[in-house]
């Protein structure tokens, strides 16, 4: 056995490859689903990306709150939304995380720190902000976390909470998943700045960017991100270069990409290949070892799909329900 | 005991008293404080029109000065909300809501429902409503119906300085989003307000005025109007019942109701614009489950379908007179101008 290189012992880095599975296990199972039509409405995949959620929310806890975007299941389950209430609330069962009331652009825990999956992009900036305004107020320690696409990274909201972070020294985290479209927009193109680094360089606060399909490059900038965050070191913006594997919505025939593009993301830039074979290559987990937990995975996504058949639907008075605590 | 303060004060002693009972409400807006970080005084404007001046000595840094940044700020209250405190954001002019709308109506208004009931978003926005002022067309807007129309937002509009300190602390204390309308050419309308705590509770209109023959239904500066032309109808022999709503979300029908089924004839005043507003809302609930008591077609007086007029010539006749209310309530008992003519 050699030295373990990494800042994590095995038991954090196998719980990480296995919320990192569980996202792509959990992902892969709704593509296979919705083509075949059992999921109604609008879904949009993480698959590729997670690294980036797992990798940031190592560091955080239920107190800390994270404002989510439209691809929104990767951060609920590295949050530690439970997945079988996740699945029960795409497949819109009373059951689910939201009753059936939200579905997968709305999935929120409170209780985990999930302030929401949002259906409008750039919306989580000032919430999050809100978020920390909170912490701070209560001087818990606590931290707000905010992701936004390239594509929302240019809204209006999410550009005026950066500056409201810095003028009010808020305890949060922008991160800005850069998958290289805004739907069918290159980032390119769209994206006036050569660098992430210096739109938030503009609004006064540091940027990083890193190698979003790295886990342990996510997890060590991160890290120090927050731990400034915590400390009363104010905000800061980290962006993740991400590998989109699906289209922006399921449906999508994703003509806009180049040929052999997919094929090269999945081959070449798979964070979770990734992982696995640093973490054989340093001896850290045998291929079997792996094995196990994808199978354990597996069957979790398989009972959660099964649950989430069987389980009740919204009855009729439900439809008039939990608009106002009291009216 | 009580003692004779404007509406503007009232608010002003409704925020102190809540940020004195309750250490999780906190108020932020653009110059709630003024002068933040500016060489001169701090406290230098308490709000642009002094509404929040003087609170900041009381209870520092609770009060929070913002950049010229609604949707940011807006949407930091609302996310603080949902985190355990009660914010009190100041939108300024109600206009202003362009800019931040997102954050009202696709987030504070949305999450109770959107995440199964599991949320609570304990956020009040205020903001100045009305025309009046000279303001022209962005700074003098009604809006109401606009977040009438919203489900998961509550609507709250004085008329009065008693009620917006009950009706203030009472939205402060509420677990939902609360819009509170404060109309600017009230501010300064003074009356008897006790100086202790109280909440008026929402969806509980105010009969001003008793009266047989006709129902007059309005919020805000109109009551007044309204008022008004009770008056001038009175020395017609017309007795008018006048009730304030108060709160436009939730509403009070039932007192509406009563009313109309008493007198059979309605005239809604609105200062908004004529199109699906608080008196079309009312009047179709009306035809609708009071049709039968109706003696007349139900008469709606409100502000024209333009923008706000600069010119105060042209503003004067924008917002509905007490002579267009008691034209409308006449007009209810059959009542035309050829038969003021002779009767005068």
């Amino acid at each position: 056995m050699l030295d373990n290189p990494f800042p994590l012992n095995k038991t954090d880095l196998l719980k990480a490859y296995r919320t990192m599975r569980t996202i792509r296990e959990f992902e892969e199972r709704l593509h296979v689903d919705f083509a075949k039509g059992d999921i109604p409405g609008f879904v949009h995949l993480y698959a590729g990306e997670e690294a980036c959620a797992t990798g940031i929310m190592m560091h955080l806890n239920d107190n800390d709150r994270i404002a989510s975007t439209h691809r929104g299941h990767g951060h609920c389950i590295a949050k530690g939304v439970d997945v079988h209430e996740m699945m029960a609330e795409i497949y819109g069962r009373a059951t689910g995380a939201c009753r059936g009331k939200g579905g997968s652009m709305h999935i929120a825990d409170l209780s985990k720190g999930m302030m929401g999956a949002n259906g409008i992009l750039g919306a989580g900036g000032p919430l999050a902000c809100g978020a920390a305004l909170a912490a701070k107020h209560r001087k818990d320690g606590g931290v707000g976390i905010t992701f936004v696409g390239d594509g929302a990274s240019n809204q209006g909201m999410f550009l005026e909470s950066l500056n409201l972070a810095a003028v009010w020294n808020l305890p949060v985290v922008f991160v800005v998943e850069n998958n290289g479209y805004a739907e069918a927009t290159a980032m390119e193109w769209a994206v006036s700045c050569d660098s992430y680094i210096d739109r938030a360089t503009g609004f006064g606060l540091p940027g990083v960017t890193v190698d979003g399909t790295d886990f342990f490059a996510v997890h060590e900038a991160a890290g120090e991100i927050i731990r400034r965050a915590r400390e009363g070191g104010g905000p800061a913006l980290l962006e993740c270069k991400m590998a989109r594997f699906y289209g922006h919505f399921e449906g999508d025939a994703q003509t806009y990409r180049a040929k052999g593009e997919i094929e090269d993301l999945r081959a070449n830039r798979d964070c979770i290949k990734l992982m696995a074979a640093r973490l054989k290559e340093a001896g850290l987990a045998a291929q079997e070892e792996l094995d196990v937990i994808d199978q354990e995975v597996a069957a979790l996504i398989e009972d959660a799909v099964r649950a989430a058949k069987a389980a009740p639907l919204p009855q009729p008075a439900d439809l008039l329900q939990d608009v106002y605590v009291a009216y | 005991m009580s003692r004779k303060i404007s509406m503007k004060q009232a608010i002003n002693e409704a925020l102190d008293l809540e940020m004195s009972r309750d250490p999780t409400v906190i108020l932020m807006g653009e110059d709630i404080v003024g002068g933040t970080g500016a060489p001169g005084e701090k406290d230098a404007w308490g709000g642009v029109l002094g509404v929040t001046k003087g609170l900041y000595g009381k209870h520092g840094d609770r009060l929070m000065d913002t950049p010229l940044s609604e949707s940011a700020y807006i949407g930091a209250a609302i996310g603080a909300a949902t985190c355990g405190l009660r914010p009190v954001a100041e939108l300024m002019f109600i206009d202003f809501m362009g800019v931040c709308f997102d954050q009202i109506f696709n987030q504070a208004a949305k999450f109770r429902y959107m995440f199964g009931g599991k949320a609570e978003t304990p956020v009040v926005i205020r903001g100045m409503v009305g025309a009046g002022f000279r303001a022209a067309a962005q700074h003098s807007q009604m809006l109401t119906p606009i977040f009438t129309h919203v489900p998961g937002l509550k609507v709250v509009c004085p008329s009065n300085a008693y009620d917006a300190k009950g009706l203030l602390i009472q939205s402060i204390r509420d677990n939902d989003p609360v819009i509170f309308c404060e109309h600017k050419a009230l501010y300064g309308f003074e009356m008897d307000v006790p100086r202790e705590s109280y909440a008026i509770p929402f969806g509980e209109a105010n009969v001003l005025r008793d009266g047989d023959d006709v129902t007059l239904v309005s919020y805000g500066l109109t009551v007044h109007r309204a008022m008004a032309a009770a008056e001038i109808l009175a020395q017609e022999k017309i007795e008018a019942e006048v009730i304030d709503l108060r709160t436009l979300s939730p509403i009070d029908r039932d007192t509406i109701i009563d009313s109309v089924e008493r007198t059979g004839r309605l005239v809604v005043i609105d200062e908004a614009h004529p199109r699906c507003n608080i008196a079309t809302d009312i009047s179709a609930h009306v035809c609708q489950h009071a049709f039968g008591a109706l003696k007349a077609g139900v008469q709606m007086v409100t502000a024209p379908h333009t923008p706000v007029p600069f010119s105060p010539v042209l503003e004067d006749l924008y917002i509905p007179s007490a002579e267009a209310i008691a034209a409308a309530a006449r007009r209810t008992m059959g009542i035309t101008a050829a038969d003021q003519t002779v009767a005068a």
